[in-house]
């Protein structure tokens, strides 16, 4: 049987691949042909013959949908007093736009599959190749990809053109990250060259099921050679190649497919991410659940005056009006439910249906805005801001707490390398360095007397120099020059440079560059060194410890050309000196700290000697973890952990990592936006600190609250938590200082972990809260990253539940970004992820201020005035309906024809709205950036909440009552035409409904601070449309209706003087106490944004004048 | 009338960008439009109190002379009123009313004297006018087949005995249940709208000083809208031009004491198209309402067209309203261009012109007492 490894015994979750399907040789286990999918990808939601009910039952999972479509069956099984099509034909329309939204949307990506799954590939058969088409491809496969060439499923790499085993590949479709990565052969078959050769491998890959992380494989290779056992080899992520990934720098690779179709990781990460619900929409479904109730108290107040109101016999079936026999013969109760639901479908439209689909349509095109900014269009990366969920446009126009993180988002994560210090000597590279002289290295002033015991000065920096030229995982790129000749680094700097995922490494190793160690490149598992003295120096790269957050540290195991084993590691200084046991801690130490204050980034380095049997043991507790198929992350923790100890401290690095442009002044607005500005960072104290200065986050005047580990450990916790909170309660009152705190990840989870001892300590949390409160800024540092989602989490659940904004450009910043409430990805040069994970990415720091200011104000007030607008509207709407029934014996007699029943909502009303919700600026661009103070005015959902709400409710029912009671009394018992002609019912209606539909764009029109030849054409158009449409409606004899109640309605009303006087009288008095509102609200006490648009108008004023 | 302000943002042409990068760097960048840009053009106007001032004031100054003219003329329209429903003792109609029955094949008459206090100059408009009768109740007001209104002759045809055939055929619509049909005889016309149809005969008799009573020539054309009497209204047109054969195998509704063709003697207004009928069929707004009855022209331009005086109504009192409490009311009303008497439009513009113009003038105080304030006041604070 095969050798079995560690922790293998359990694990029934893998999957064995055969390579080339062949079967092992006898005597290992059975071959059972497992069924895997074939290699075609389906992103494609439904197929031809499913779409219709699929769509369909997806849409009316929406209870709004849900809702409109009990509505519509109500109305077609009852006698109800509106025809079907009044709310079927809206939905319908609705369903159907939708429907044929997502059909095209699922078309492209049919299309897309398609072109995608019958992308010729090359397959290794029998010793040849042979063209296919990329679905047939199976899992067992022996792939040929050359290089340009995008991988069709997850290959594990059998074998490279290139003689190191290596294969350059970028991720940029995958994670955005264009940076080469290198693949690396099983050793045991990258000698293979020929078809024939690799055919004749006869392997089984044993690997764990398909899981969605990128970044992580585990498996294992049995290679069975004649007879013999079968060789086992660990394979790892870094074996697997995947698939949407492109070759690069290679000419062609031999792989073998692992995962196909739908199990490979990139179709595994397609599935979406957790909905985000903004505050707007919440606020809207607590609106809509009232209108529900008004709704519900509607009918039934209606039901039930009906049937006290006919109790008499002669109201309830006067001769001139009877029932059917039909109808008599029903039960009361049975007539009574039917007359609820009549009325409920009578005052339906109090919840319009196109009021989805106006927010929806709003959001969707108003997030075009943020892409096509200009202004948020980086040169350098050529791309401008990406809208990743336009849910949350209006969000942020909430924001209270800004997350940040540091490295990359508020400064440019474009590393320079400052100094190190060797044991005490400080070393500074002048950036005009040629790398032989040593004038350009300056020696501090050190501290000199070495001990005995220690190893000279020479010593020390000969291997610290080497320990930074290794210890790295930097690749030299090989750019191709015009010739079309690839040239290395030796022969033309130029032409060559690093790349790394870490930019502080590409700093490290040409700080180093600039002190004289150049490193090569990797061949053939060597590292190649150009030392001071020109010669090249070979390390044997043994092993890599890879760098890990939580560890914070990594490290190489290198063969020197003399036979030393030799550890390196580099790490922050606070995972290194405790696991260091000799070297000059103390001054290190110090100029760490130094440096820190300074605002740099710090690393120490460190080395260890490995004896060979030392070198044996480590080896084995490698190879041991890597192999496991079970915990391999732990067990490879614990690994590392073993092995990475007993260090000699070399020295330190400092680098420094700039400010982006416009961070303080991004900053600066923010806080005077009123939002609170956190930094969560993994950097230590003193760096985060001077960042913090450096980009105004805290001022000279601020005063700064330390709630770290050093305070923790001389007083309780419980101590310096209530002396912190006294203080700030203290200085409140004065109200003069603000206040800035610093907290570190150890404190922050010492405050977080719940409290065991009772509740006589209070609750940390809450304390911590109150302090947080009243700080305006706080720093968080030595943060994990689950931390940072913690505090963003913490902060949200707080009683208040403030809109918090999550802004970080690296993985690390996933998880906060995740959980906020609005996730912010930066561009950055960590890579894509942050970018993919968040709703909106912007390549900069300083594009947060148009992003929240501009974009987020306009968004805000938009979305705000288009949802209490569409209650006002159908409050106008129905309330007349409601009060029609008391004058017609609560027979639920509609007052509008059903063409303008159904037509208000969708045509009448719908442009005028959607276009202000597009394009309206109630104050200009540049006085929102000028006073970042006016986004205090919108803080809170302030124009969404309960009081604003009831204004426009109030509003609303009062335009009814002057609709209905002014239409009643100039109507009523007289004669409104020059002819002695009377009008009907359907004028009366059409009389309330003309009123109504003027009145309501008007108030638009009132409410409009931007008049755009948009919104000029759309709101006049649409009360032409009406005017047009009437006269069309009422102008013929539609064959198709089987009543022609409309006939000549409108032009008999508009043929009337006294029709067209009340009609203006109402308009008027309707839009009067809107208007004086405003213009007392105005004078009054005027908030904010007021007086800016006040002074604004002044300003443009006074030039006009001059 | 607001403040208003163009602030014309430049619109800059295309800038096109090429990175250091060439042709490696994604030509992404957003088109520089002033839509995509959000810089529109745009007029920016403001209500503050200075600004709406001037509207105010405008709309008082309207408003209020147009409320006067209206009042003005609404209190020169003449008009007569008088309840003959006959549920009072002492009213002529008592008996009419209270020995109503349906089975009645003789008409119950009465009659009602008045007096008119001043002369009726120009055209006369006569009016019946109900109240608490719900035209307006939504079971009464859909029953009704405008299809077989507007003459389409399969309305009238016989339902066949089979149901399935029977739905196949045109039919009354069966939103005219229960007035649909008889014996599986059509109605004509049918719904309850038409079967209600007020059939009150109404006669105006100008009592002369000396003694004689001279009847007043009632028009009962133009009556009705002429859009309804020549478009909406037809007579089924058969092979047979008379009317008589054409509603040939359908049923006068229930309450109708004649036949649908023998509304009138005048071919012109026979059948649905009699004015009467079309006025009833359009269904009043609120349940106490008027439907114009008869037109007197005036005669000649010397002598008013009702002088001063005593005059007899007569009525043939066939409309049964004591069952709902309804009341029944002749009125006589003259006509100006903006209608009949109605004060409340005079009023209401009067009163809103006289708050806008007081409005005004508040506005007008908190602007000098506010409006410098405001303007020095900085934002920032």
């Amino acid at each position: 049987a095969a050798r079995r490894c560690v922790g293998e015994e359990i694990w029934v979750d893998s999957r064995t691949v055969y390579i080339g399907h062949k079967e092992p040789p006898p005597g290992a286990e059975a071959y059972i042909p497992q069924r895997y999918p074939d290699n075609r990808i389906v992103s494609s939601k439904y197929t031809f013959w499913n779409f219709i009910p699929k769509n369909l039952f997806e849409q009316f999972r929406r209870i709004a949908n849900f809702y409109f479509l009990v509505i519509f069956l109500v109305q077609l099984i009852i006698d109800t007093p509106t025809s079907p099509v009044t709310s079927g034909l809206p939905l319908f329309f609705v369903i159907t736009v939708t429907a044929i939204k997502q059909g095209y949307e699922d078309w492209l990506r049919h299309k897309a599959d398609c072109s995608i799954n019958e992308c010729p590939v090359d397959v290794v058969q029998q010793g040849k190749v042979v063209r296919t088409q990329s679905h047939k491809l199976r899992v067992g496969d022996i792939v040929v990809v050359k290089e340009d060439e995008t991988f069709p499923c997850d290959l594990i790499l059998l074998s490279s053109s290139r003689s190191d085993g290596t294969c350059y590949v970028t991720t940029t479709s995958l994670d955005g990250e264009s940076s080469h990565k290198t693949y690396y052969a099983i050793p045991d078959t990258m000698a293979f060259r020929t078809e024939q050769e690799v055919d004749s491998l006869h392997a089984t890959i044993e690997c764990e099921q398909p899981q969605p992380d990128l970044y992580k494989f585990v498996g294992r290779i049995n290679i069975y050679k004649d007879k013999e056992e079968p060789v086992a080899r660990p394979l790892g992520a870094e074996n697997l190649l995947l698939r949407g990934a492109t070759l690069k720098n290679t000419q062609h690779i031999y792989a073998v497919a692992v995962y196909t179709g739908m199990e490979t990781k990139m179709a595994l990460n397609y599935q979406s991410k957790s909905q985000k619900r903004s505050a707007v929409e919440k606020s809207m479904n607590a609106f809509l659940i009232v209108y529900l109730c008004i709704l519900i108290s509607k009918a039934v107040i209606n039901t039930v005056l009906k049937y006290a109101w006919q109790w008499s016999p002669d109201r309830d079936e006067p001769w001139y009006n009877h029932r059917t026999e039909h109808e008599r013969q029903r039960h009361v109760v049975i007539r009574a439910f039917t007359d609820f639901l009549a009325f409920m479908v009578l005052f339906n439209y109090i919840i319009p249906v196109s009021m989805y689909v106006t927010v929806e349509m709003q959001k969707f095109l108003g997030s075009y805005f943020i892409s096509w900014d200009e202004e948020m269009f980086d040169e350098e990366l050529g791309e401008g801001a990406q809208v990743n969920t336009s849910d949350l446009n209006e969000e942020l126009g909430q924001v209270e707490y800004v997350f940040t993180d540091k490295t990359g988002t508020l400064t440019e994560n474009n590393m320079e390398f400052i100094e190190c210090c060797v044991d005490g000597n400080v070393y500074i590279p002048h950036s005009s360095g040629t790398r032989k002289s040593d004038e350009h290295c300056t020696y501090g002033s050190g501290n000199k007397d070495y001990c005995a015991f220690c190893l000279s000065l020479q010593e020390y920096e000969d291997l610290f120099f080497r320990a930074l030229c290794l210890c790295h995982t930097v690749q030299v790129k090989e750019e191709e020059t015009v010739d079309g000749i690839k040239r290395g680094i030796h022969q033309g700097r130029p032409t060559s440079f690093y790349i790394s995922s870490s930019p502080d490494e590409v700093a490290l190793v040409e700080g180093m560059k600039r002190l004289g160690y150049t490193y090569l490149r990797l061949k053939d598992n060597y590292m190649e060194i150009l030392n001071k003295d020109d010669e090249i120096e070979r390390f044997e790269l043994l092993h890599v410890l890879n760098f890990d957050s939580v560890r914070r540290r990594m490290s190489v195991i290198v063969k020197s050309s003399s036979g030393d084993y030799l550890l390196f590691c580099k790490g922050a200084d606070s995972s290194i000196f405790p696991r260091v046991v000799s070297g000059k801690v103390e001054q290190v130490k110090a100029r760490v700290e130094q440096n820190a204050v300074e605002g740099l980034r710090t690393l120490c380095v460190a080395y260890r000697r490995l004896s060979q049997s030392e070198y044996q043991e480590a080896c084995h507790h490698l190879m041991e973890a890597k192999l496991a198929l079970q915990d391999r992350e732990q067990r490879l923790a614990q690994a590392y952990d073993i092995i990475e100890r007993d260090f000699v401290l070399l020295g330190a690095t400092a680098v420094e990592d700039r400010l982006q442009e416009k961070a303080a002044d991004t900053i600066e607005s923010l806080h005077k936006a009123g939002m609170k500005v956190w930094v969560l960072t993994g950097d230590k104290m003193e760096t985060a600190a001077a960042t913090c200065y450096a980009s105004k986050l805290f001022r000279r005047t601020t005063q700064i609250l330390e709630l770290t580990k050093k305070r923790t450990e001389e007083q309780s916790l419980h101590d310096v938590l209530f002396e912190l909170n006294r203080t700030v309660l203290r200085h409140r009152s004065f109200n003069c200082l603000d206040f800035g705190l610093i907290i570190d990840g150890a404190t922050l989870s010492a405050v977080l972990k719940p409290n065991q001892e009772g509740a006589g300590h209070g609750n940390y949390r809450e304390i911590f809260l109150e302090i947080c409160r009243n700080c305006s800024a706080v720093l968080c540092c030595r943060m994990a990253p689950l931390q940072k989602a913690q505090i963003v989490k913490l902060i949200k659940a707080s009683k208040e539940h403030p809109i918090t904004l999550a802004i970080g450009d690296g993985a690390n910043d996933v998880s906060m970004i995740l959980e906020a409430h609005v996730g912010i990805g930066i561009m950055g040069k960590e890579g894509r992820q942050a970018a993919r994970n968040s709703d909106y990415a912007i390549p900069k720091f300083k594009h947060l201020k148009k992003m929240l200011l501009v974009h987020g104000h306009y968004y805000y007030i938009r979305i705000a005035e288009l949802v209490q607008y569409f209650f006002y509207k159908n409050v106008c709407f129905i309330f007349p309906q409601f009060l029609y029934q008391f004058f017609c014996g609560f027979s639920q007699q509609p007052l509008y024809d059903t063409a303008y029943l159904t037509l208000y909502n969708i045509s009448f009303t719908s442009l005028p709205i959607l276009l202000y919700s597009l394009v309206e600026q109630h104050v200009s661009m540049d006085t929102l950036k000028r006073e970042p103070s006016l986004y205090r005015d919108i803080a809170k959902n302030s124009l969404l909440r309960w009081p604003v709400f009831l204004y426009w409710t109030c509003l609303g029912v009062f335009d009814a009552v002057v609709f209905f009671f002014g239409a009643y009394f100039l109507f009523d018992n007289t004669t409104f035409t020059s002819n002695g002609q009377m009008f009907g019912n359907w004028t009366f209606g059409t009389l309330i409904f003309t009123v109504l539909v003027f009145t309501v764009t008007l108030k638009l029109a009132l409410d409009t601070h931007h008049w755009t030849w948009i919104n000029h054409f759309v709101i006049w158009g649409s009360l032409l449309f009406y005017v047009i449409f009437s006269l069309l409606w009422g102008g013929i004899i539609w064959p198709f209706l089987n009543y022609q109640r409309m006939y000549y309605v409108f032009m008999q009303m508009l043929s009337s003087g006294p029709a067209w006087l009340s009609i203006i009288l109402l308009i008027t008095v309707s839009l009067l106490p809107d208007v004086i509102k405003k213009v007392l609200c105005r004078a009054m006490c005027p908030t904010a944004t007021e007086r800016a648009q006040v002074q604004c108008w002044h300003h443009l004023h006074m030039k006009l004048e001059v | 009338m607001m403040a208003s302000s163009y602030s014309a943002k430049d619109e800059d042409g295309h800038i096109t960008v090429s990175g250091p990068g060439g042709g490696t760097l994604r030509n992404k960048k957003p088109e520089n439009t002033a839509f995509k840009q959000q810089r529109l053009p745009a007029w920016q106007p403001i209500l503050t109190a200075g600004t709406v001032l001037p509207a105010f004031f405008i709309i008082g100054l309207i408003f209020i002379p147009i409320g006067i003219g209206l009042y003005v003329t609404s209190n020169n329209i003449k008009e007569f009123e008088i309840d003959y429903t006959g549920d009072d003792t002492s009213s002529p109609c008592y008996n009419c009313a209270k020995n109503f029955s349906w089975n009645n094949t003789k008409s119950c008459t009465c009659t009602i004297p008045f007096q008119l206090d001043q002369p009726y100059e120009s055209n006369v408009f006569m009016y019946y006018g109900l109240s608490n009768f719900y035209q307006n109740h939504r079971r009464y007001v859909k029953s009704r087949d405008d299809s077989q209104l507007n003459g389409n002759i399969d309305s009238l045809k016989v339902g066949a005995s089979s149901p399935m055939a029977s739905r196949k055929k045109k039919k009354p619509s069966k939103e005219c249940e229960p007035y649909a049909s008889i014996d599986n005889k059509p109605i004509a016309p049918c719904g309850a709208i038409a079967n209600s149809m007020f059939n009150d005969t109404l006669k105006l008799f100008y009592n002369d000083p000396n003694g004689t009573s001279v009847p007043i020539p009632l028009t009962s054309t133009g009556i009705a809208w002429w859009t309804d009497k020549h478009v909406k209204f037809r007579n089924p047109v058969g092979t047979n031009s008379n009317l008589t054969a054409v509603f040939q195998g359908t049923v006068k509704p229930v309450n109708w004491h004649r036949p649908v063709y023998e509304l009138d003697t005048d071919p012109e207004n026979n059948g649905f198209i009699n004015e009467d009928f079309i006025v009833w069929m359009r269904t009043a707004a609120l349940p106490t309402f008027r439907k114009l009855y008869r037109i007197i022209q005036k005669k000649n331009n010397m002598a008013p067209t009702l002088p001063r005086g005593n005059y007899t109504l007569v009525v043939d009192y066939n409309y049964p309203v004591r069952s709902f409490e309804g009341r029944k009311r002749m009125i006589l009303s003259t006509i100006s261009w903006m209608g009949g008497k109605n004060p409340f439009l005079g009023i209401a513009y009067i009163t809103v012109g006289s708050v806008c113009f007081f409005l005004g003038v508040v506005l007008l105080v908190i602007h000098h007492k506010y409006g410098n304030r405001n303007n020095s006041a900085n934002i920032s604070n």
